[in-house]
């Protein structure tokens, strides 16, 4: 609210109590209903599937698990959104990426460190292809990387037809499970931890003493990094700023001196990384490679992004909120599992939240842009 | 006594763009401390007229003078850098973000080092906390979005956002024609703020109604050609009206409204 006085008497009136400033802030954030989805999606499952297991350390590593390479695509795919584009061709990146690293290391005979590089750097190539291709022809982005998602699909599986005759390729990491990089994406983490909970009986154990659940998957890590990551950029930096606005308003950002190709751009090759994060965590997590790796996780990371108050047309939303999109998003489709429910059920529940959301999220911008 | 030196001047500017001719001989001159309006209707010139002094168009006969220097700009940033800035109709300001953000986007104050450089937020929420508190427009909350800001709050927060950034012309297309008459005086006041600190501001309005009481100088465009340039004194609102184009029109509708409106004149049968 905005007190209008004399222009020529200006005076402040009392500042507000911080406390209530800091709650309408709070208020006004995009994360919050996600935030309260995921209570009530826990709550919900704290009910129902209390003994089922999901949250015994099996379960919670399950679901974290799942949440974790969900979320890693989403943190991009929100800051693609906010900033008023879509990248379709996500899924497809993660099977290109996938077999780019399979093919590196057992066609060509390369070490697999040199592999994910080499993966990591084609990923800068097509999203600098996604990006320049949007900003260029001025397109919508939903339709240029929905070409994006047919050719790298058709790619991946073409190649490595070609190439090894069959449609996956296995035993990458043979030999090399002990390796840094293998650990650093495929691991796991808070192994002494889980031995010291399981010794003291906190834990389930196995008949050697030794923890059920030896430690966490390393996505687990990856994913709070990469959101922070994506936290940091769209709050604090410039950049995050640029974003809102190129996503907000366009013209508007050109008009006082924002470079918003290069930040679109910038924002697709973002994708196409956390496309190819996901594919190597999955490929040194599972030793193989598979064409059909990724397919519909465009979807699966859009929604989990608008479930975090990403607006569809750009310039509002979350990383964080993302976040606990993707967490919803694995608890269920783990919970549904643990109770028991026919899994044919978690699509129908994962389009009505869908729907939920987007009809929350445009109450929440019609409140936000409207005088009072 | 010698005339000031106007700030912004164009003299004898031609703007043709094909076999078009936008401005013909045009000659304009805006001084500190001045509210200079332009007035005439659709299609006088006046947007080709703004693009000329903000940048965007390039004359093609006749000079344009910065401090009585003769320049030319190539784009709008060489003019804002010379400290001529437009606030254009639609604004500029983008509504789902916070008036803060809206404030520096583009020049965002940054503090910290090398990864850990980040927008200074703090000081850019005190900052714009004083310069609208400076102008009458209290804000809670910088951090609130520009979208809850009435139409007339953001008019005041986009030329203040001109204003902080060093603008000494300030040229303000349209700044009312969207607004009611409470909002619209909210503007009109700041604007004679604006005038009060030194600025010249170049007022582009088709609406007399708005430009009478706070101009200094009126110039009235038809046809990409200047009527004449006018100051206060010598000029009645009236007179003003007439000579913009169309004055005689809305006079003529005016007579033909009236017939309508007199019941029993056999118009009001015929509709019914």
């Amino acid at each position: 609210m905005t007190i209008v006085t004399d222009a020529l008497n200006p005076a402040h009136p009392p500042e507000p109590k911080p406390v209530s400033r800091r709650l309408v802030r709070l208020m006004r954030r995009p994360e919050l209903g996600a935030i309260t989805g995921t209570v009530i999606v826990f709550l919900a499952f704290g009910i129902t599937a209390g003994n089922s297991g999901l949250f015994s350390m099996a379960g919670i590593a399950n679901f974290l698990q799942v949440s974790a390479q969900l979320g890693i695509l989403a943190a991009a795919v929100a800051l693609l959104m906010i900033g008023g584009e879509f990248d379709l061709s996500l899924g497809s990146m993660i099977g290109f990426a996938s077999v780019t690293i399979g093919l590196c290391v057992t066609q060509f005979g390369l070490s697999i460190p040199a592999a994910v590089a080499i993966a990591f750097v084609i990923a800068i190539i097509v999203g600098a292809l996604n990006g320049i291709l949007v900003v260029r022809t001025r397109l919508p982005s939903f339709i240029v990387t929905l070409a994006g998602l047919f050719i790298l699909r058709g790619l991946t599986l073409a190649i490595t037809r070609t190439v090894t005759g069959r449609t996956q390729i296995p035993y990458i990491t043979d030999g090399q499970e002990g390796s840094f990089v293998v650990w650093l994406f495929g691991g796991k983490f808070g192994a002494p931890v889980f031995a010291w909970l399981a010794s003291h009986g906190v834990i389930a154990a196995r008949p050697d003493g030794s923890a059920m659940v030896q430690g966490l998957s390393m996505s687990i890590l990856w994913w709070v990094a990469v959101t922070a990551f994506a936290t940091w950029l769209l709050v604090k930096t410039r950049f995050g700023n640029w974003v809102f606005a190129v996503g907000g308003d366009d013209r508007a950002a050109r008009n006082v001196g924002v470079p918003v190709d290069r930040v679109k751009i910038l924002l697709f090759i973002g994708t196409a990384l956390s496309a190819t994060l996901f594919a190597v965590i999955q490929v040194l997590e599972a030793g193989s490679a598979d064409t059909l790796r990724g397919t519909q996780k465009e979807f699966q990371a859009i929604i989990a992004a608008v479930i975090g108050g990403c607006l569809l047309t750009g310039g509002y939303g979350s990383a964080i909120g993302a976040m606990f999109g993707a967490l919803i998003f694995g608890t269920v489709e783990m919970g549904i599992f643990y109770t028991g429910i026919d899994t044919d059920w978690f699509q129908v529940f994962l389009g009505s939240m869908l729907l939920i959301a987007v009809l929350v999220n445009n109450y929440v911008r019609r409140k936000a842009t409207e005088a009072r | 006594m010698a005339e000031p030196v106007p700030l912004i001047e164009l003299r004898n500017v031609t703007r043709r763009f094909g076999s078009v001719t936008a401005l013909r001989d045009m000659s304009f001159a805006a001084h500190a401390g001045e509210v200079h309006c332009l007035l005439g209707d659709n299609g006088a010139g006046k947007s080709t007229l703004i693009k000329t002094l903000s940048g965007v168009h390039t004359p093609s006969e006749g000079q344009m003078y910065v401090d009585g220097k003769p320049v030319t700009f190539s784009s709008p940033r060489q003019a804002l850098d010379a400290g001529i800035a437009t606030v254009f109709q639609d604004l500029s300001m983008i509504p789902l973000m916070s008036i803060t953000r809206n404030f520096f986007l583009g020049r965002e104050p940054l503090k910290g080092w090398g990864p850990a450089r980040r927008i200074d937020m703090k000081a850019a929420d005190t900052i714009v906390y004083d310069q609208l508190g400076k102008i009458g427009i209290n804000v809670r909350d910088p951090q609130q979005a520009v979208g809850t800001l009435s139409g007339g709050e953001r008019q005041c927060v986009a030329i203040a956002r001109a204003v902080y950034h060093g603008a000494r012309v300030l040229i303000l297309d349209e700044p009312t024609s969207a607004l009611g008459v409470h909002q619209a005086s909210i503007v009109l006041r700041y604007v004679a703020q604006a005038r009060q600190r030194g600025l010249a501001v170049i007022f582009i309005t088709h609406n007399i109604h708005h430009a009478y009481p706070i101009g200094d100088v009126f110039t009235m465009l038809n046809r990409g050609r200047s009527l004449g340039t006018f100051r206060k004194g010598d000029i009645t609102e009236k007179e003003v009206l007439d000579m913009m184009a169309g004055g005689r029109e809305i006079r003529e509708l005016q007579q033909e409204l009236e017939r309508f409106t007199k019941p029993g004149s056999g118009t009001e049968a015929a509709i019914s």
